[in-house]
């Protein structure tokens, strides 16, 4: 029954939340409210950190957790497959739909708006990522106590050398390795 | 259109890397799309995928899970979207049910947080990359522009949400378009 629930609960989720991972959050909050005898003390604070600093999708380690707490292994497998299939389904009809009219005057005038806006909303995470890496305290602190100047330093030495010739073409997996060794060297 | 088995492989070994190495969900995939997908593989353009973006952002569900199927169903139909989908998927749940239940001890250490620590700025500098590299294809005239930092301040000043900016950007291209004619 519990994996009924589960499913039920997660594919729910899976189904309204619009807009990415993120916004999965207020609906995981609502399922930690509704069934307290799955997740006790586990609050929606722990679950959003977990999915944010392991690798993957957000809103699928987030739900990948929720149900592991509630159900074991089986349970972060229900909850996880429930919030992806919807998804599925949806983005499988749209893309049967989008090959269709890829030639169309009307989609190609709307990606034209599209492409653009699409890059500021990547300029925008990327903005949110800085944040989170750079600051550390806030500006009543003093502008030198607010930021984390090491991990700033190590972000202007890695974007430089993301555009020198050469470097730029190792693959990004090296970076994120590279970041995870100084930020252990940073912290001795 | 027949699918290749090996298309299907390839899909699986992408995402599954893809997967693996994206550190805070979405947008984060970018560079590694980009890497294994247009210039490794040669499968899709950056254009597309930021058409995808756009798409995943208004259908329902996990960003980086939407473009997995939506990149899949392209190059391996309904299976290949399945198998990306589940690729990309597969090491974080891994990785997410081994903390839960092993490394939920060793969460809060000082080493581990430092280790993030670095990944984020790692992570801030590829996303930047990737931007710079955005803004000079597809962003070439006072049009996109406009769009373009209209969107970022939607969001990263303003606090709003990404889907208001994906229907006004739809709206103005579409109003673009009908006043070149």
């Amino acid at each position: 029954m519990t994996y009924l629930l589960l499913f039920f609960e997660f594919f729910q989720s899976g189904l309204f939340a619009v807009g990415g991972g993120l916004s999965t959050l207020p609906f995981l909050q609502k399922i930690l409210e509704r069934y307290p005898d799955w997740f006790g003390t586990l609050q929606l604070a722990d679950i959003t950190a977990i999915a944010e600093s392991t690798p993957g999708p957000i809103g699928v380690n987030a739900a990948t957790f929720a149900g592991y707490y509630a159900a074991g292994i089986p349970g972060a497998i229900t909850a996880t497959f429930a919030l992806i299939l919807p998804s599925y389904i949806i983005v499988t009809l749209v893309a049967r739909a989008l090959e269709k009219y890829r030639d169309s005057k009307l989609v190609n005038n709307a990606f034209s708006g599209l492409r653009p806006a699409v890059t500021g909303l990547i300029a925008a995470s990327c903005w949110a990522v800085m944040q989170s890496a750079f600051v550390v305290g806030k500006l009543s602190d003093g502008f030198f106590a607010m930021i984390d100047w090491k991990n700033a330093a190590l972000f202007a030495v890695l974007v430089t050398l993301l555009h020198l010739p050469k470097i730029k073409n190792l693959h990004p997996i090296l970076f994120i390795l590279v970041g995870a060794a100084m930020g252990m060297v940073f912290a001795l | 259109m027949k699918y290749r088995w090996k298309d299907q492989a390839q899909l699986f070994v992408s995402f599954l890397k893809i997967g693996a190495f994206m550190f805070g969900g979405g947008y984060s995939m970018l560079p590694l799309l980009m890497r294994e997908l247009v210039d490794k593989r040669g499968w899709t353009s950056e254009e597309e995928l930021l058409d995808y973006f756009a798409i995943s952002q208004c259908t329902p569900g996990v960003i980086a899970v939407n473009t997995a199927t939506f990149i899949g169903n392209k190059r391996g139909g309904a299976l290949g979207g399945a198998v990306a989908t589940l690729a990309v998927i597969l090491v974080p749940m891994t990785i997410v049910v081994f903390v839960a239940s092993v490394l939920m001890r060793f969460w809060h250490l000082p080493m581990v947080q430092s280790a993030f620590n670095g990944i984020r700025a790692a992570v801030a500098a590829l996303i930047a990359a990737a931007v710079v590299k955005l803004l000079r294809s597809n962003v070439r005239n006072l049009f996109g522009i406009v769009l373009c930092v209209v969107a970022f301040a939607v969001v990263a000043v303003f606090g709003q949400s990404p889907i208001i900016v994906v229907a006004g950007a739809t709206l103005a291209g579409l109003i673009a378009g009908r006043m070149r004619k």
